[in-house]
This record gives C-alpha cells, structure tokens and sequence, in this order.
C-alpha cells in the first residue's frame, strides 16, 4: 500500500503550507474582515486536508478522522458567520480606501426597516 | 520520529506563533476571538499530526472532542458583542 | 520524550505565561475571558504532550466550553469594563 503513502504526504504537505498562510494572513491584512477571511478559510482547508492526509497514511484509522473532518467542515464556517454579523453589529467599520464607497449591508438593514415599518402602518 | 514530521509541525507552529502575535496586538475584542479560532484549528491539525507519531489511536478522542465543542464559546462571545445573548 | 517534544513544550508554557499576564492585567473584561480561553486551550496541549489524554480532554470540555459561558454571563450581569 505504497500508493496510500504517498497521497497522505502529498495532502499533510499542502494542509501545513496552507495552515501557515493563514497564520500569515491573520498578521498582515489591514482590518477585520479580511484578517477573518485570510484566516478561517484558508486554515479550515489546512486542517481539512492535513486530518485527512493521517486518515490515508493510517488507514484504520479513516472512519474517525472522516468525522474530525466533517466536523470542522460544519463548525469553524459557523463561528466565523456568527463573529463577522456580531462585529458588523457592534459598528465596526472596515477599512476604506475610498471614502465614496458606502456599506451595503447597512443600507440593506435600513431598507429592511423602512419596509417593515410601512407593513405595519 | 521523521524528518518530515519535525518539518510539519514547526511549519504549523509558525502559523500558531503569528496568531499569538495577533491575539496580543489586536486592536479590539473581535481580532482576539478570531486569533483564538483559527489558533484552536491548528491545534486540532497538530494533536491529530502529534497521535499519528505517537501511534495511539486513543489520542484521536481529544482532537474529535475540540472539534464538536470549539465553536461554542466562539458563538457565545459573538452573540455577546451582537448585544443580545 | 524527543526533542521536537520538548521545545513544543517550552513554547506552549511561554505562551502560557504571556496569556495568563494579560488576563490579569487587562481592564476590560471580555478581553481578559478570551485570554483565559486561550490559557485553557494551550493547557491542553500541554497535557496531551505530557502524555495524560484523559486530563486534556476534560480541560478542553470544561474549559473552553462551560467557564466561557459562564463567564460571559457573568459579564453581562455585571459590568464590562474594571474600575481604575
């Protein structure tokens, strides 16, 4: 079972890089919504393929690792949701380079309002 | 333990340092619970890398157990902020 | 234990440290419950490397879920921000 080997290097290796440029991202990017982008995504898939990667070197040990992956696939999108409409709620402004661009959200909140409010009369 | 195995868990160890650095700069509440999510992903990634050189198939449990509950205290510090919990 | 071992070790009791500082030194409140967060989840890294997987599970149970939320409850019962 050389073959097995050799695709769980291969996705250990691409889970770690991906892992560490998320790390890096988080670090760098200029505000919260894209230090939430940089980091989530990027480190949901480095552990995504990393846990899997074990799974295929080890292969009694698939059936669990599967669930680890499952796992993350349903929890860390979740609290990175629930974090970025919290912050966004809690007015925390992105950065703009451009002071003409508006927020869209903000005015689609608006909208929301008005037309409830019309409902109601 | 192989060479290859020191190289992955210092290249994830770098990741989880940079997200330390962020947890102690960050400028607000919002940038430190972010640095603690992505910190316990790495985490989970390095307990699952750390079993398999171990070659214990019980270790795999605490990984699974961080995975199902991790993302509870995230929520509950989001929903904090939101302003209703 | 390998050598790889024992340097993760060191790096998880300095970070550790620098946590634990700064949930005590912290005027806000919310920041200090993230960093005892924090202090949790890198405790259990430490008790999976010292070999006791039984102990790092019920840190990771109770710590980065039941004394979160019990906290933050605290919190919102009382004030958020440490008097000088």
């Amino acid at each position: 079972m050389q073959i097995l080997n050799y695709i769980g290097y291969f996705l250990v290796s691409i889970g770690a890089a991906f892992l560490f440029l998320g790390g890096l991202g988080i670090l760098r990017m200029p505000d919260l919504y894209t230090r939430l982008q940089a980091g989530t995504k990027a480190s949901t898939l480095g552990a995504m393929s990393t846990i899997l990667g074990i799974g295929f070197m080890q292969p009694e040990w698939m059936v669990k690792t599967i669930i680890i992956v499952i796992f993350i696939a349903i929890a860390n999108p979740l609290s990175s949701h629930a974090l970025a409409r919290g912050s966004h709620k809690a007015h925390q402004l992105p950065y703009l380079k451009d002071e003409n661009v508006g927020d869209a959200y903000e005015e689609e909140i608006e909208n929301l309002q008005k037309n409830q409010k019309e409902e109601d009369k | 333990m192989d060479l290859f195995f020191i190289i992955i868990i210092s290249v994830i160890s770098l990741g989880a340092i940079f997200a330390v650095i962020r947890f102690i700069k960050g400028p607000t509440a919002s940038d430190r619970v972010m640095a603690l999510d992505t910190l316990s992903v790495m985490l989970i990634a390095v307990m699952v890398v750390l079993g398999f050189i171990m070659k214990r198939y019980i270790y795999i449990d605490v990984s699974l157990v961080y995975a199902v509950l991790g993302f509870i205290g995230v929520i509950t510090i989001a929903r904090y902020l939101e302003g209703g919990i | 234990m390998t050598h790889t071992e024992i340097i993760l070790t060191v790096i998880s009791l300095v970070v550790l440290i620098i946590a634990g500082f700064y949930a005590v030194m912290k005027k806000d409140l919310i920041h200090a419950v993230i960093a005892t967060s924090v202090i949790s989840l890198v405790l259990s890294l430490v008790f999976y490397l010292l070999q006791a997987p039984d102990v790092a599970l019920t840190e990771a149970a109770i710590g980065i879920a039941l004394s979160t939320i019990i906290f933050i409850i605290t919190v919102r019962n009382t004030k958020r921000f440490e008097d000088k």
